[in-house]
């Protein structure tokens, strides 16, 4: 419990460093929101009508004033205005993120159902015929790029079976599961191809090492038998590094996912990110990047909580 | 009557070309019921193979038996040869016929399951207990090993207990179904001395409680006095000798078996001590560490900010004198504070109080004396492996500030002369050497800046029992030679007596007792020191029984600010002190 605390504490000091650092960034960034609000619009303006927008969304003042503003507006729970979309940055991003972390969800899913049992199954088999394929098989799963796999998976389904993905309005889980389901599903895949290439090589390389422990030779010994041995004794010891891996995955995954979003035409973060940062959509961007800081904390806050869940020689909050 | 176990030129083999790289080539011995066989021999002799081939556990580890048989008498009386058993066949036998025990407890068991699901996993597996059942089978069998308090251990997971609770879980585990026979593999290898003595008096109690046979695997042919009936010598993976116990340590035939008896150190209670101190003859000369008052704490911390709330109390109140030209050294168990002491005095952790000096001895031109050096236990983690010796021993002169020239590398060619290594070794890597070598480089390392004190922390605890004895030798003459003092740390009671002149007994902390080793442990004084010495096997002391004790090493963790008071001492003789129980 006091660790909790100790750890929860940390967590504004780690994102005001994060909007710091950020808030200064975007502004070094050449290019103005009004011109990029206003496109061609935007020459038309004289200065002081350019001035008075400007002091309307409070980006004439310096930066440091703007980011105590920024700072105080986010102790009352207040993100500040899109000026992309004229609405409150928060509603904007929690509009948004049900997708993202339903996507990250379900790519997890994929990656851990494929990939434990792949990788137990290789490192069991190791150096035969089937450990071999399985290898090769995780190499091709993380060296295909996304947007490859995504357009493969588009062609083969529409060339070869002439179904389309699911497209169009997005349908949010709890209005239509299904088509919520539909559209999601091959995105998923695509991402969770690679998540579980790489969770098959580091479950395989863990089994291997586990595999030759001692309380493994302890546990046949007993008479255990192959399956109980493996599933029983082995596997439990090898998840540790699993869980590294999935939760660092799984916290990128949370940033939004921009090239799969864009070829499943998907309103996720990852879109809303970039596009706010074209459109210089200041307190959009640093709402995002803020949100997604936290998400990143609290992800690995439960990776740590999963370690010591895992492994009782783990007792956290101790050097 | 046909013995249970009859094993007939089996021979074993590794990797793919299994019959051409065998370890084990052609034993064969006979165990009846009820009888323990010692297999004996040194690392590489093929005796943990041998054993490991009787479950088959050696197919796991890359091993294949390549001849011969293992005939097994089982519980319905019928014959069935193992070498050629089936695996199925086999996981009903594992455990339930056959039951095995470790090297290693801290390690065999496993680190996330408790050990009550661990030990009610034979009954589950061999009984067909579920369930409720199976945790009150559980309990019996920890109450069975004397476990005390067994109920709410079962809960407990394998880091919540100690070395010595680890290795009667283990035999719980192994003897859970009542197996005919168990085969312990260098089963109190890694415990502490008295916590040996501990499970060896549990084995011996527990196979006359149920006339089991054991198969006993050691590298201590003194261990082997206290519970075999029948000794095996092994040596490259050939049975070399083996009859009654009587007979082999008594009349020994083969010149291996008279040199594991003979030339390799077994304690004999303060008769084999040296007989070269040079405190009577110079009682006035200057001591080349002094140490006074050694404290080594660590604070304990907890709460939302971590602040102190005591302090472990590692070292507490460590003072002794050692001269040139002699050895102190210092025994205590794992824990006790031993090789704290020894990092103190080279710095490698910071004391909380106290002093030291050492006396520099006159350098020779050029050279730059540090006063102490240390050779770890080790030797193959303490040498990096990607430097050749001769970077190596320029490591020590470079860190003290010195130049490597002609003069250094004189030095260097010197003293791999003089610990008995090739003239060639200087181009050569780490591991080039066997682990006999490396250690001998260590101690060339050591000497490159002519110490006056070397720090020896369990310097030759890794090393086999004849190479062992080897470098215990080149150690003694060095000493001689350089007029070299050693601090010399070690659990080991036999290495102890053939080096130590004068011997620190170390216990929570604490000096207990400190003097001249004979008479340290010929007449032991503290009741500490009785006990660890009572524990030493000796082939002298043959059957020996132990009494079970299960008390615990007190805690070393005290509240802040919390000073012991000063040490009272009783004095015996010239050279003996035992402290007072405050």
């Amino acid at each position: 419990m006091t660790y909790l605390l100790r750890r929860l504490a940390v967590f504004p000091l780690v994102l005001i460093g994060v909007s710091i650092v950020v808030f200064v960034a975007i502004r070094m960034v050449p290019g103005d929101a009004i011109t990029a609000m206003l496109g061609t619009e935007a020459g038309l303006l004289t200065p002081q009508q350019r001035a008075a927008l400007a002091a309307y969304f409070g980006i004439d003042q310096p930066w440091f004033v703007q980011y105590g503003r920024w700072l105080l507006g986010l102790l009352h729970g207040d993100l500040g205005i899109s000026t992309t979309y004229g609405r409150p940055v928060l509603d904007v991003i929690l509009e948004r993120f049900p997708l993202t972390l339903e996507l990250a969800l379900l790519s997890m899913l994929i990656a851990l159902v494929v990939g434990v049992p792949a990788g137990v199954f290789a490192a069991t088999r190791n150096e035969k015929l089937s450990d071999l394929g399985v290898r090769i098989a995780a190499m091709i799963g993380q060296s295909t790029p996304n947007f490859v796999l995504a357009l493969l998976i588009i062609y083969t389904l529409s060339a070869g079976f002439g179904v389309l993905p699911a497209m169009g309005e997005f349908a949010p889980l709890w209005q239509d599961p299904l088509r919520n389901l539909g559209q999601l599903i091959l995105p998923a895949i695509t991402l969770g191809f690679a998540f579980a290439a790489s969770v098959t090589r580091i479950s395989r390389s863990a089994m291997l090492d586990v595999l030759s422990d001692d309380y493994v030779r302890t546990a046949r010994s007993k008479g255990a038998s192959a399956r109980s041995v493996i599933w029983r004794h082995a596997l439990p010891n090898a998840l540790i590094p699993v869980v590294t891996l999935s939760g660092i995955e799984f916290g990128y995954l949370l940033g939004g996912a921009v090239i799969v979003e864009q070829i499943y035409a998907l309103p996720g973060l990852g879109r809303l990110v970039l596009d706010a940062i074209l459109q210089r959509d200041y307190a959009l961007v640093q709402g995002c990047v803020l949100f997604i800081a936290f998400n990143f904390m609290i992800v690995n806050l439960l990776v740590d909580l999963a370690y010591a869940a895992l492994d009782p020689r783990i007792r956290l909050g101790e050097n | 009557m046909i013995p249970l176990l009859s094993v007939s030129d089996l021979s074993v083999g590794f990797g793919r070309k299994a019959e051409a790289n065998e370890v084990v080539r052609g034993v064969s011995f006979d165990l009846a019921d009820g009888q323990t066989l010692a297999i004996v021999g040194e690392s590489g002799s093929g005796k943990s193979v041998t054993a490991l081939s009787i479950n088959r556990l050696v197919d796991f580890g890359g091993g294949k038996i390549t001849g011969g048989s293992i005939r097994l008498r089982r519980g319905d009386g019928g014959v069935l040869d193992l070498a050629g058993a089936a695996e199925p066949q086999l996981t009903k036998i594992r455990g339930a016929e056959i039951g095995m025990i470790f090297q290693e407890p801290m390690t065999s068991l496993n680190p996330v399951l408790s050990i009550g699901t661990q030990i009610a996993e034979s009954f589950r597996l061999h009984r067909g207990l579920t369930g409720r059942q199976a945790i009150a089978a559980a309990k019996d069998a920890l109450d069975r090993v004397r476990i005390p308090d067994a109920a709410r251990r079962l809960k407990y997971t394998p880091n919540q207990l100690s070395g010595g609770m680890l290795q009667r879980v283990m035999i719980a585990t192994a003897l859970a179904c009542n197996p005919r026979l168990l085969i312990a593999d260098e089963p109190t290898t890694a415990l502490d001395v008295t916590v040996q003595a501990q499970i060896m008096a549990l084995l011996a109690e527990l196979k006359r409680e149920t006339d089991m046979s054991m198969i006993f695997i050691t590298h201590d042919i003194g261990l082997v006095a206290g519970i075999a009936d029948k000794v095996m010598v092994m040596q490259n993976g050939q049975a070399v000798e083996q009859g009654e116990l009587n007979q082999i340590l008594d009349h020994p035939r083969h010149a291996y078996t008279q040199h594991l008896l003979h030339a390799v150190p077994h304690f004999a209670s303060g008769k084999a001590t040296r007989s070269d101190g040079r405190r009577e003859k110079a009682p006035d000369a200057e001591p080349a560490l002094k140490v006074d008052g050694l404290a080594v704490r660590y604070p304990v911390r907890s709460g939302l900010f971590g602040r102190a709330t005591g302090a472990v109390h590692a070292v507490d109140g460590v003072d002794f004198e050692l001269m040139p030209g002699e050895t102190l050294a210092i025994v205590g168990e794992s824990g006790s504070g031993k090789s704290t002491t020894a990092r103190a005095v080279l710095g490698l952790v910071r004391s909380t109080r106290g002093s030291f000096s050492a006396s520099v001895r006159k350098a020779a031109a050029g050279q730059s004396a540090l006063p102490i050096q240390m050779v770890f236990q080790n030797p193959y983690a303490s040498l990096n492996p990607r430097l050749t010796i001769e970077s190596i021993l320029a490591e020590p002169v470079i860190a003290s500030g010195g130049r490597v020239n002609a003069e250094t590398r004189a030095r260097m060619t010197t003293l791999l002369k003089r610990v008995g290594l090739p003239e060639n070794s200087l181009e050569r890597y780490p591991h080039e050497f066997s682990g006999g070598q490396r250690q001998r480089l260590c101690i060339a390392r050591a000497l490159m800046l002519n110490p006056s004190v070397v720090v020896l922390d369990e310097a030759v605890s890794a090393l086999d029992v004849s190479v062992q004895a080897r470098v215990l030798e080149l150690l003694v003459d060095l000493q001689r030679e350089f007029g070299l003092a050693y601090l010399f740390i070690s659990h080991d009671m036999a290495v102890v007596e053939r080096i130590a002149h004068r011997i620190a007994v170390i216990y929570a902390g604490q000096i207990v007792e400190i003097g001249d080793a004979k008479s340290v442990l010929s007449a032991p004084r503290h009741a500490y020191t009785k006990k660890l010495i009572a524990a030493v096997p000796t082939i002298e002391r043959r059957r020996q029984r132990f009494e079970l004790d299960t008390r615990q090493v007190p805690s070393l963790v005290r509240p802040l600010g919390f000073e012991p008071g000063p040490a009272k001492w009783d004095v015996f003789g010239s050279d003996h002190r035992v402290r007072i129980e405050g």
